[in-house]
């Protein structure tokens, strides 16, 4: 049977950090309900859509889905297993914030079915987990995180958000040793992202440019903290056993989050839930981003909710090909370019990969290229080159 | 048909800078009822898109139009607007030729300005009879008499009777057209002599290969004539003689003596017809040319280079079509070793620069490169050789330069009293040299300076206005050359000299400007995997540097499934920056970089 992974959105959270400006809001107990309920027509639809695939993995994500009231979450469980042929080993990964959680809760996700948890932390320092606008504090997260092992959670993931404003070389090691000391499986380490539209933009917009431009900084970590801070975490993470495998995840062996890995290696998925992508042969799609109009248009006529497609040709497929499966640290591999292409990985890209080696950006080997430290450091450089 | 000749008026209307001109213009059109008023739109004659965005005259342009005037008689009116910056004199010279009288807009609030005056010289010259009138009088602000009093003193013309108008609401329009009747002259001229028309444009289609525009002085031209270009000695067989609707052609039988009009004869190649040359019957041509037009020589100079260099032969048709109507345009190949293949141009100044550069882009589609704009310099050579140079690229070695002289202009500026202080320390500034001020009125004076060319190509004009709150008028002309200190500023990116980049400035102004230009590039050039130093230096002596750092590392964002056409989107940005880029070693230099000299004022 083919392959599908899910992934599902559930875009409620408490409160909005600060530096959000992913598809989610608070809303009352009412709406969240009405959300459910559409989310579960929308689930039932699909299922008979891809009646002939098997799903590999799930993930549902958020907003914060361990808000919401946890039978929502088993009631929606049991209508994807009822719609749905899911594999027998198949990942089920949900994404938990701390300060939602309790061992109630915990134990309905786990009786669901969901054998994986995504724990947004960001930062193990209460003074920027304030400035974040997170609700919670490091001793909360650690209540939690017991708790889940308590429950029986033997693969859990730790978010770490790296270049906060005012953030030092010692204070991000901080951060990592009493992550570390917790023994997660996976550990997502990323920067942070000043996006337009969020409190962040309006109150670091100026230092963001110096940023960018490699200048002396007010609050954010400068350029050469920034790189320093990367490089310390690169380094303590790797002591520590855990391999990295993408340009911004880490896990211990037999750990890496395979719903992720699909998304880099092009696997198709479906994405259900208010602004949800997917990729279904070589279509994306995306959902309607207003809550209200998709709950009316589940209830009316559910294919309506898919706003947007994008039919990627050859050369877009090629594209993201590479710049999706380099972010893989064990990069691209030339058989399956070519397998899939029908041109060898040289006749297409030869120039920009001797390009690209010569800068000390990119490793080619016989059978594979791939990203080197430096070629990290600067991947949008890199990337960039892979589009026609 | 004969048209009888003492009922055509040939005129144009000349004004300073907005003044009203093409409002009035306008006006009449709609008056007389060529367009009713729903055809009508503002700046009919300004058919340019960048004319109307600008809301100035670049082209001159002309139409016919039937007046039934008061004394029951129906007129032919040929009317030519004209272009009012002093950029486009040339262009004004040229229409005022081809017309017996001109229409004199004064604007009652401001009075006599600089270009007023330069404009009435110029048709005083052309022997045309000059009318005035007196606009824009609904202005709360309006002082008509005291304007017309102005016109008497200060240029020497009868007023008392000028027409006071609002082109704007329509208000006496037709005392306008009345006079147009009482005081320009009709033609003269036998429209059974030899052949003779004065070209005083043409223009490029490509159904009927170029249509020249003319005035006819003597003669009478029509279908099947073998014509003679006299000057280019080109002979063709007239295919089409017709005059000017509102915005097309409208053919006729013929065009007689004292008639405005166009003529096609399937000419192909476009410099078989040169503005200023006469035409004449082949078979029976008249036996002088007419005086034709003072060639007009460009003052400021740049390179011009497409941003794709597979466009060089587009730009090189460009150019040779857009130089049919505008011969002050000059223009020759030369080679950068920064942005290849391209051309030195000529302009009479800079808002001429910019409009060509406009043009090419909007009506042929080009992408361009322009370089650092400059005047001629001569530069005297040890061994007795000057050479006029408009290349910065090519000044000799110092060691064979005895001295260089560059252009002075005489400048005239006319302001209000309040602000005679702020322009004259500007015109300081400027390395001007003070001449005399006088005062043609308690509150306006006029102050003439020597100023050097090269100070007023950048930015002078809008110094100059932003100075006076847009009180101060200004014309100048070429005075001559003059001996000065100057040094060739030299920037090097990463080590390499970049000849594009290079320009001629007064010595004791160079370590300000090499100063200001690296601080300019160095936002202008994106960072690299590597340090970029940038440096500016006179003869070999770098006097200011800065410096791009290198880029160590981008943010590690996550990438989900729905952020992977956002980030495609991030990354077709960051390429699409790529292309617009000039590759100069091995820095990739923006195109924006090379016209960042011309904002060096703005901060």
């Amino acid at each position: 049977m083919k392959e599908l992974e899910l992934y599902i959105h559930i875009p409620f959270c408490v409160k909005k950090c600060n530096y959000c400006d992913f598809l989610s809001a608070p809303a009352d107990e009412k709406s969240q309900s009405a959300y459910m309920e559409a989310l579960k027509k929308e689930v039932s639809y699909y299922g008979k859509q891809f009646a002939d695939r098997e799903i590999s993995t799930i993930f549902i994500g958020g907003g914060t889905p361990s808000w919401v009231k946890a039978s929502y979450i088993e009631d929606l469980m049991r209508e994807i297993y009822a719609s749905f042929t899911i594999a027998k080993d198949a990942e089920i990964s949900m994404e938990c914030n701390p300060g939602t959680v309790t061992k109630e809760k915990l134990e309905i996700y786990k009786n669901a079915g969901i054998n994986r948890l995504s724990m947004g932390l960001q930062s193990a320092d209460d003074e920027e987990l304030k400035n974040l606008g997170r609700i919670h504090t490091f001793e909360q997260f650690l209540e939690n995180f017991n708790l889940a092992r308590e429950c029986g959670f033997t693969n859990i993931n730790i978010d770490l958000m790296h270049g906060l404003p005012k953030q030092t070389v010692e204070k991000a090691r901080e951060t990592l040793e009493k992550v570390i000391a917790l023994n997660p499986e996976h550990i997502s380490s990323y920067s942070l992202i000043i996006e337009e539209g969020t409190p962040f933009f309006d109150w670091y917009k100026e230092d963001l440019i110096l940023q960018e431009n490699g200048e002396t900084t007010k609050l954010l970590p400068k350029e050469d903290t920034l790189y320093q801070i990367e490089k310390m975490s690169q380094k303590y993470l790797a002591e520590h056993g855990y391999i990295r495998y993408e340009i911004s995840n880490y896990a211990k062996k037999g750990f890496r989050c395979e719903h992720n890995i699909g998304y880099w290696q092009r696997k198709d998925y479906l994405g259900l839930g208010l602004g949800a992508a997917s990729l279904i042969e070589n279509v994306r799609y995306s959902n309607i981003v207003d809550i209200e109009k998709y709950i009316m248009t589940v209830c009316s006529d559910c294919k309506a909710i898919r706003e947007e497609n994008d039919v990627l040709d050859k050369k877009a497929q090629m594209e993201e090909c590479m710049f999706l499966g380099l972010r893989m640290l064990e990069g691209v591999s030339k058989n399956t370019f070519a397998e899939a292409y029908g041109n060898s990985m040289e006749q297409i890209y030869g120039d920009v990969i001797t390009k690209l080696e010569q800068e000390k950006l990119l490793i080619n080997t016989a059978d594979r290229i791939y990203l080197t430290d430096k070629g990290i450091d600067v991947s949008n450089y890199v990337l960039a080159h892979f589009l026609f | 048909m004969a048209v009888d000749q003492s009922k055509i008026r040939n005129f144009c209307i000349i004004a300073h800078i907005d003044h009203g001109k093409s409002t009035l213009a306008d006006r009449i059109i709609e008056q007389t009822g060529l367009l009713t008023s729903r055809e009508m739109q503002a700046q009919v004659l300004d058919n340019m898109d960048l004319e109307r965005e600008r809301g100035i005259t670049i082209k001159s342009q002309a139409v016919r139009i039937i007046y039934k005037a008061k004394d029951g008689e129906e007129y032919i009116f040929n009317l030519i607007d004209t272009p009012g910056h002093v950029d486009f004199n040339y262009e004004v010279s040229r229409s005022l030729a081809a017309c017996d009288g001109a229409i004199l807009v004064v604007d009652a609030a401001q009075g006599v300005e600089a270009q007023t005056l330069a404009n009435v010289y110029l048709a005083l010259d052309h022997d045309l009879d000059v009318m005035p009138v007196i606009n824009k009088i609904d202005l709360p602000s309006a002082q008509p008499q005291m304007v017309i009093d102005e016109i008497e003193n200060v240029i020497g013309i009868e007023a008392q009777d000028a027409p006071q108008i609002s082109a704007k609401t329509g208000l006496n329009i037709d005392q306008v057209l009345e006079q147009i009747v009482e005081k320009i002259p009709a033609p003269s001229g036998d429209p059974k002599a030899p052949f003779q028309a004065l070209i005083f444009d043409a223009i490029y289609d490509s159904y009927k290969g170029v249509i020249v525009f003319c005035r006819v002085m003597e003669g009478t031209v029509k279908v099947g004539d073998r014509i003679r270009m006299m000057a280019t000695k080109a002979e063709e067989d007239v295919v089409e003689v017709g005059y000017f609707g509102a915005g097309q052609f409208i053919p006729c039988d013929e065009l007689s003596a004292g008639m405005v009009g166009y003529i096609t004869a399937s000419i192909k190649n476009v410099r078989d017809t040169q503005i200023g040359d006469t035409v004449t019957n082949a078979l029976k041509p008249c036996a002088e040319p007419l005086p034709g037009y003072k060639k007009v020589n460009p003052m400021v100079y740049c390179g011009l280079y497409p941003a794709d260099s597979a466009k060089y032969p587009d730009l090189r048709d460009a150019l040779e079509k857009l130089q049919i109507n505008d011969a002050s345009l000059h223009y020759e190949p030369e080679t950068s070793l920064a942005l290849g293949f391209g051309f030195r141009c000529g302009f009479l100044g800079l808002l001429h620069l910019e409009i060509i550069q406009e043009r090419l882009e909007r009506e042929f589609n080009l992408d361009l490169v322009t370089t650092a704009p400059g005047v001629i310099y001569k530069v005297h050579k040890t061994n007795g050789e000057v050479i006029d140079l408009t290349n910065p690229s090519n000044l000799p070695d110092p060691s064979e330069i005895e001295y260089m002289e560059e252009p002075m202009v005489s400048a005239e500026i006319m302001v209000t009293s309040e602000y005679v202080g702020a322009i004259m320390k500007l015109c300081q500034e400027r390395r001007g040299i003070y001449l005399s001020m006088e005062y043609i009125e308690e509150t306006r004076a006029l102050i003439k300076y020597d100023l050097p060319l090269n100070e007023i190509i950048y930015d002078f004009f809008d110094a100059l206005k932003s100075r006076s709150r847009g009180y101060a008028s200004f014309d100048y002309e070429l005075k001559g050359y003059e001996r000065s200190e100057l040094v060739k500023l030299d920037i090097l990116i990463n080590k390499e000299m970049v000849d594009a980049l290079s320009f001629i400035v007064f010595k004791d102004s160079a370590y300000d400007r090499g100063r200001r230009m690296c601080e300019r590039l160095k936002g202008e050039i994106p960072r690299h995997l590597f340090e970029i130093p940038i440096q500016a230096a006179v003869g070999g002596k770098v006097i200011a540097r800065e410096t791009v750092k290198a880029m160590r590392k981008d943010v590690l964002a996550k990438c989900y499934g729905g952020d992977i056409s956002r980030k495609r989107k991030l990354l077709e940005k960051q390429k699409e920056g790529k292309k617009r880029m000039r590759q100069v070693g091995n820095v990739e230099i923006p195109q924006e970089a090379f016209m960042s000299v011309l904002k060096l004022d703005e901060d």
